[in-house]
């Protein structure tokens, strides 16, 4: 599978494809290797639900995904394993896909900033992730500007600052314990009259458990709005790859204190399987839009469905290229 | 978002417990959600397996099936087999055979190394030692500066060599630089890294033969997944850890990762993290974790939230619970602590902190409403403060005072007190259950009888 319009080949990228290349001999090799052996006995279903599991799919929906295929393969009295790898692959594709039908399509409009804030929760890998959607954004030969929202933790704004050089992009920052809000002011402003195609907020991390800080992301709209009605035009949410089911409250509850459009998977360069986009999309619906793979500014892909099954689970093909 | 395992049981053995005898089937159906409340816990699948498989021993052994509250038992023995798994007490820090003490903290991307070792130092300092933080993450962006800062904030020494040099060699000359000046510990902030990095993993394992470390701590994310297991088996092969601090449990992730690794590395938990500020790292309670593991609610914890949003000379929470458990709770306590909710966040989430209140809150979501406390309050500021401190002097008068002072009716009040004097004596019982450490019975039946919701 290959995003033609992602298509970069350089040193980064084969990196990218042996970390893949060692996910691959882990569980989802494994998922395959239970369809090799060809046996769809009450064995196979116990296996095949333990390993959705240990891919952070979550018992919920490895209980669903696991039933409707012994279902399906019952009702339709399949015996062909390679016929039931093919039912539950398309199961969970649907699953995904399902979720992608919410994703918005949004258009630049000229003189307007197109304004994304980016949020999650501490560690995510938030301003690694910015600097990757500036990378991604420039790859369309739109101008970027990036705002040191992050106004918290020590040295987030040098580590932002860092990236806007060896990207080429400005960054709007204030001072270390400053206001966010005066920061995404001020940018919103800077990015108006310089006429930038794409602005990206930066936010500090924050647990969603924290009340406040929560409302806060709330009031940083309520800013960014002055300037620009409808913004942000896209509010993308950070989950590790790593995460848990924990993942799935976060999403959730984020989405309480900002409309989140879109989600952004990031570390899928470890070993992790990232089977919260499952739980995520089944129960929230909120679409999957970007996949992180790596500590390089083009480790970026857009999220599809099929790639992404057919990579992780079934150990076929490379999640960013070909 | 999860239903918690003692509800669960609870509805398990209600539905049961209609057939009038209970056999080793219907304690299968329990463990069952025993091991479901494992894994939507994050627990590791075989650690799972495993850990339902003793608690399903010990409770055939413990005539769950002629138990009146079967729920209870069971629930009783998995926290049991939890607390063993997690270890029974605290675990301090190893001592060096010669200073310094040398404390290297590795982990993956993002787990909160370079905070981590700030509130370490922060809190090494305030038992009076003289630590010094040094900077080896050369790869991150700002990652020097970042630890730099936090020195800054706190006022203590960081070693750096900027990024040119390489990780081995800064720890080394931090030593030396160390030794030279008396400071002692010296604590390592690494850079974070994928366990399956071979240079970066063998990079690790160059520190710790070059300064040999007393303390490998592995630093982990409280909201890891599955994975958990496989990250902590690869560091501690490759780097050998000694300790683990779990990170972020200011969350509200269950913390089964924490299980898991320790489960299957043996690596004891030595701190956890519960926020963002440097002071923010407590030892590690074994039995407070595996109340949460299980969903059973943390009334010290609840309290200690509360604590936080409180100025200035408040209680010790350890001390305010005890007078809590002892039963000498009043009206201004309760009244005191509403107000704290309040400013601590939505009432729905508060409550789940609460033992048993998840069942109910589940059937009374709809009239939750943060109105209720705004009514409590009326009633409350309505008493004198005699008449808040021994609630039982409100007679029918009083009781008619204090109705039209808050604009509330008279059996409003009563009602307020009825709870209250409920809520007097659950707390009292749970106190003399946590001496003994067994759960009260009170618990299971999916209610707080002391908040009007």
């Amino acid at each position: 599978m290959i995003f033609k319009f992602f298509k970069r080949k350089s040193q980064p990228d084969v990196q990218i494809e042996q970390t893949l290349e060692k996910t691959r001999r882990g569980v989802f090799s494994e998922i395959s290797r239970l369809f090799d052996r060809g046996r769809l006995d009450e064995e196979f279903y116990e296996e095949l639900e333990m390993l959705l599991i240990q891919a952070d799919v979550g018992w919920d929906v490895s209980q669903k995904l696991v039933a409707d295929l012994r279902q399906r393969v019952e009702t339709l009295n399949i015996e062909d394993s390679a016929l039931a790898r093919d039912i539950l692959r398309e199961e969970m594709i649907a699953l995904l896909e399902f979720s992608m039908r919410n994703r918005q399509v949004k258009i630049l409009q000229r003189g307007v900033p197109f304004v994304i804030m980016v949020v999650g929760v501490n560690g995510v890998g938030k301003t690694t992730s910015i600097a990757k959607l500036a990378a991604y954004h420039q790859g369309f030969g739109r101008s970027v500007m990036l705002a040191a929202g992050d106004t918290f933790r020590a040295a987030a704004i040098d580590q932002l600052k860092i990236w806007g050089d060896r990207l080429g992009v400005p960054v709007i920052a204030g001072e270390q314990g400053g206001d966010p809000g005066a920061v995404v002011f001020d940018a919103m402003q800077a990015a108006h009259a310089r006429n930038v195609d794409v602005l990206i907020v930066d936010t500090a991390g924050r647990l969603h458990t924290k009340h406040n800080l929560m409302a806060e992301l709330g009031k940083l709209r309520t800013i960014m709005q002055k300037t620009v009605p409808d913004a942000p035009q896209e509010t993308i949410l950070v989950i590790d790859a790593t995460t848990g089911q924990n993942g799935l409250v976060q999403a959730n509850e984020f989405s309480k204190s900002v409309k989140i459009s879109d989600i952004l998977i990031a570390k899928l360069d470890g070993t992790a399987k990232g089977g919260i986009a499952f739980a995520v999309a089944k129960e929230l619906g909120t679409p999957i839009s970007y996949i992180g793979t790596g500590e390089k500014a083009v480790d970026l892909a857009e999220f599809r469905p099929d790639v992404y099954v057919d990579s992780l689970f079934f150990g076929e093909g490379g999640l960013t290229d070909d | 978002m999860f239903e918690s395992l003692t509800d669960r049981l609870n509805e398990t053995f209600t539905k049961l417990g209609r057939k009038g005898r209970l056999t080793e089937q219907d304690v299968d159906e329990a463990m069952r959600e025993v091991r479901r409340a494992l894994l939507e816990a994050d627990v590791n699948f075989k650690v799972a397996k495993d850990f339902v498989a003793a608690v399903r021993e010990r409770a055939v052994g413990q005539d769950v099936l002629k138990s009146l509250t079967p729920a209870q038992t069971v629930i009783g023995i998995a926290n049991e087999e939890l607390i063993k798994v997690l270890g029974e007490d605290v675990e301090p820090l190893r001592n060096p055979d010669k200073p310094p003490q040398i404390i290297m903290l590795v982990g993956l991307q993002g787990s909160g190394k370079t905070t981590h070792a700030g509130k370490l130092a922060l809190h090494l300092r305030k038992g009076g030692r003289a630590p010094l933080l040094v900077a080896a993450d050369v790869y991150r962006p700002a990652a020097v500066k970042q630890l730099e800062t936090l020195g800054k904030q706190v006022g203590i020494p960081v070693y750096e060599e900027g990024t040119t040099s390489s990780p081995v060699v800064i720890a080394e000359h931090a030593v030396a630089y160390a030794k030279e000046r008396g400071l002692n510990p010296v604590i390592i902030d690494t850079a974070g890294r994928l366990q399956i990095d071979d240079a970066l993993m063998q990079e690790l394992v160059d520190i710790r033969e070059t300064v040999h470390p007393t303390e490998i701590l592995l630093v982990a994310d409280a909201m890891t997944g599955q994975e958990a297991v496989g990250v902590a088996e690869t560091f501690h092969t490759r780097v050998g850890a000694t300790g683990l601090i779990l990170t972020k449990m200011d969350g509200d992730a269950r913390g089964g990762a924490a299980l898991s690794i320790r489960a299957v590395t043996g690596v004891p938990i030595k701190f956890i993290g519960t926020g963002e500020k440097l002071d923010a790292l407590e030892p590690f309670y074994p039995n407070r974790l595996a109340s949460r593991i299980l969903g059973m609610g943390d009334v010290l914890s609840l309290i200690e939230r509360a604590q936080q949003t409180m100025t200035g000379e408040e209680e010790d929470p350890e001390k305010l619970q005890q007078r809590l458990m002892k039963g000498q709770f009043t009206l201004e306590d309760f009244l005191s602590q509403l107000q704290k909710i309040k400013q601590m966040g939505p009432l729905s989430q508060i409550l789940e902190m609460l033992p048993g209140v998840g069942q109910q809150l589940r059937q009374a979501k709809a009239e939750i409403s943060d109105d209720a406390y705004k009514h409590i309050e009326a009633i409350i500021y309505s008493m004198t403060a005699d008449e808040r401190r021994n609630p039982e002097i409100i007679g029918k008068q009083r009781t008619a005072r204090i109705a039209k002072g808050s604009g509330r009716t008279p059996q409003e009040v009563k009602a307020l007190l009825k709870q209250f004097e409920e809520m007097q004596k659950m707390m009292a019982q749970m106190g003399k259950f946590a001496k003994k450490g067994k759960m009260p019975p009170g618990l299971g039946k999916g209610g707080f009888p002391g908040l009007p919701f």
